[in-house]
């Protein structure tokens, strides 16, 4: 391994650094957004320590050989949280960050939903939801086949799991025995028309998971020690109980009027709202007061 | 990589029902105890193990229709790079584009009905879109399931697929054809639909067609009054009516379309110059499949004389597939009525 290029798991790195990306995160969402004038950013906000932990810490890639076959896959089953991963890839150097200023305009790369044909180290397109545990299904399968020991990460949005195809994809990674599928689970508590447990209940992901042969571990997905202790656990790809961290999050976390409200899904931030949100998020994360919950 | 011990799932029994024993002596008979000589097209499972031989990058998979689609002569002989996705459909297609970006070439059996139909949005959005070289085989497509009836026939997955950027589309008229596409489908850029019908197709290519090449329709006879424009199940039949209306005296020419995207343009602009009618014969819905890309291509060109048979935008009666296609006229003397009407001026229906 190239230790200029390329990185591998368990990196040391400081949780003031990892917070310092989250950061960046979601200062770059919130840039991105207004270039775009619409964006997913607070169902983004929720997954910026998990972006952080799992780019600048945990995954194994090259950014100078986004296609090295030994890789860890990363597929973003969420894809409209691409706007929080895309300043991520730019920064590791997958490609120019200049590049982002073109976001969403006519002929860009970059979309609100992620495109593995025009974006270097993105592992596959994605945006129609219910899909990603499928093709990383696939993905494992074909690790197995080919005796490399990558595993391979998906992220589902909560909502996501009212998806019938995430559980075709549950029952036959639990049925094929594969532990280099890591699902990880943004439980931000809120899709689009309301919290997850009003709209279409998904609870207990726990329980319907471990039924279908997965192992489980829930933890607080804002706080890097539970989110790199749980990675740093997975077990290797192998045969074995395919893997799920359920990472308990705030939808809109960051921007405190954002936190668990269903007022700031998508959309665009001007004027005030920009910079109230901009000075807030700079200002670093506070404790989190559940008082829109 | 393939041995009987060594599989992609982790436990043998899991992958295959039944033990190696059993898989063997299923082998010599088909799923009613008949001779596989009766099934002359479902060479699939067959041909795919003879490609596997010499590529690892070949996977098989089906959903719970491993007997029916024949792929279980592939996983007798490469247990470890057979997949049986249970009945799940959706999740085998969008698994097959998760392999294929890691440098597998997937090719995943069902039912038309429950791929191409069922599957339309894995097909284009994880397929198609990133252009991942899955290899969707639709088998028993159109009517040829008769009496199982509308869920499992397969009358609009032409259209369907069709309007699916960067997708082939191509129809197996026969054993031997089959061979040849998925022969050439290995390294072919991009995302391909292959359909198929039951298998027990009549056969129309006495060989393995070595001039097989996607997007180049094959003329098969050629003609003066007519040219019949044919896919999959309907060339034999349009062979069978060309060759009845030469003994009345009438010069039919007969394309056989095994590609139905890209379409060979230039075939169907040099049909109608050279005959100045032109037939399309199809076993699928007359909106959206052959006839309609043919029409496409015609209507900007200079005028001819044009008819498209197929199905005319209804459900399939209940029937065994033989009275099927006699009703529906998709069948030699189908044909052959038809084309004889299309060249009097009488109406066809």
């Amino acid at each position: 391994m190239d230790p200029e290029h390329r990185s591998d798991r368990g990196r040391n790195v400081s949780e003031e650094f990892l917070a310092d990306r989250a950061k960046f995160i979601r200062l770059e969402t919130l840039r991105l957004t207004r270039i775009a004038g619409a964006g997913h950013y607070s169902s983004t906000f929720s997954a910026a320590e998990l972006f952080s932990a799992l780019y600048y810490a945990h995954l194994r890639y090259d950014p100078a050989n986004p296609k090295w076959a030994d890789r860890d896959r990363f597929v973003l089953s969420k894809g409209h949280a691409a706007i929080g991963l895309y300043p991520v890839l730019a920064d590791l150097g997958f490609f120019d960050a200049a590049l982002l200023d073109s976001f969403t305009r006519l002929g860009s790369p970059f979309g609100d939903h992620p495109d593995m044909k025009k974006i270097a180290g993105i592992d596959f397109s994605s945006g129609s939801l219910g899909h990603g545990l499928s093709i990383g299904l696939g993905m494992a399968l074909a690790g197995r086949l080919q005796k490399r020991d990558y595993r391979t990460y998906v992220m589902l949005g909560d909502g996501e799991l009212n998806e019938g195809q995430i559980w075709e994809a549950a029952m036959a990674a639990g049925h094929y025995k594969l532990s280099g599928l890591v699902a990880i689970v943004d439980r931000n508590q809120l899709c689009i028309d309301g919290p997850t447990e009003h709209v279409m209940s998904v609870e207990p992901i726990h329980g319907r998971f471990e039924a279908f042969g997965w192992d489980v571990k829930r933890i607080d997905g804002h706080d890097f020690k539970a989110i790199l202790s749980a990675l740093d656990g997975l077990a290797p790809a192998g045969t074995g109980k395919p893997q799920m961290i359920v990472a308990d999050t705030i939808k809109g976390r960051g921007v405190k009027h954002m936190e668990l409200s269903l007022n700031w899904h998508v959309g665009n931030l001007v004027g005030a709202d920009y910079d109230d949100a901009y000075n807030e998020i700079a200002a670093g994360l506070k404790a989190y007061q559940p008082e829109n919950a | 990589m393939s041995t009987a011990t060594e599989n992609i799932g982790q436990d043998q029994s899991t992958l295959f029902r039944g033990s190696d024993t059993e898989i063997a002596l299923k082998d010599e008979k088909s799923v009613r105890g008949t001779p596989n000589k009766a099934m002359p097209a479902f060479i699939l499972g067959e041909e795919l193990a003879d490609i596997a031989e010499h590529d690892e990058r070949i996977v098989v998979a089906t959903a719970d229709l491993a007997n029916s689609s024949r792929t279980r002569d592939f996983a007798a002989r490469h247990p470890g790079r057979f997949l049986d996705f249970g009945i799940a459909e959706r999740n085998m297609i969008t698994s097959a584009a998760g392999m294929a970006s890691c440098g597998m070439i997937p090719y995943v059996a069902t039912f038309a009905s429950f791929c191409a139909i069922l599957c339309a949005e894995p097909i284009r959005t994880d397929c198609a879109y990133p252009r991942m070289p899955v290899r969707i085989i639709g088998h028993h497509s159109g009517i040829s399931m008769g009496f199982y009836g509308t869920s499992h026939h397969s009358l609009e997955d032409l259209g369907m697929m069709r309007t699916i950027a960067d997708l082939t589309v191509v129809c197996a008229a026969d054993a031997n054809q089959l061979r040849a596409i998925l022969r050439a489908s290995v390294d072919h850029p991009g995302a391909m639909y292959i359909r198929l019908g039951r298998g027990r197709d009549a056969e129309v290519y006495a060989e393995v067609p070595a001039d097989f090449r996607f997007g180049q329709a094959k003329m098969l006879r050629d003609g003066r009054d007519l040219t019949i424009i044919a896919t999959g199940s309907q060339v034999h039949a349009s062979l069978a009516a060309a060759d009845a209306l030469a003994a009345e005296g009438k010069s039919v020419r007969v394309l056989d379309m095994h590609t139905v995207k890209p379409l060979d343009v230039d075939a169907v602009r040099k049909a109608a110059a050279e005959t100045g009618a032109i037939l399309t014969v199809e076993e699928h819905n007359i909106i959206g499949g052959l006839g309609s890309a043919v029409a496409e291509v015609i209507a900007g060109g200079p005028a001819v004389r044009f008819h498209r048979h197929g199905v005319e935008d209804q459900y399939s009666l209940i029937g065994p597939p033989a009275a099927l296609y006699a009703h529906y006229r998709l069948d030699a003397a189908g044909v052959t009525a038809v084309a004889r009407d299309f060249l009097a001026g009488t109406p066809t229906i």
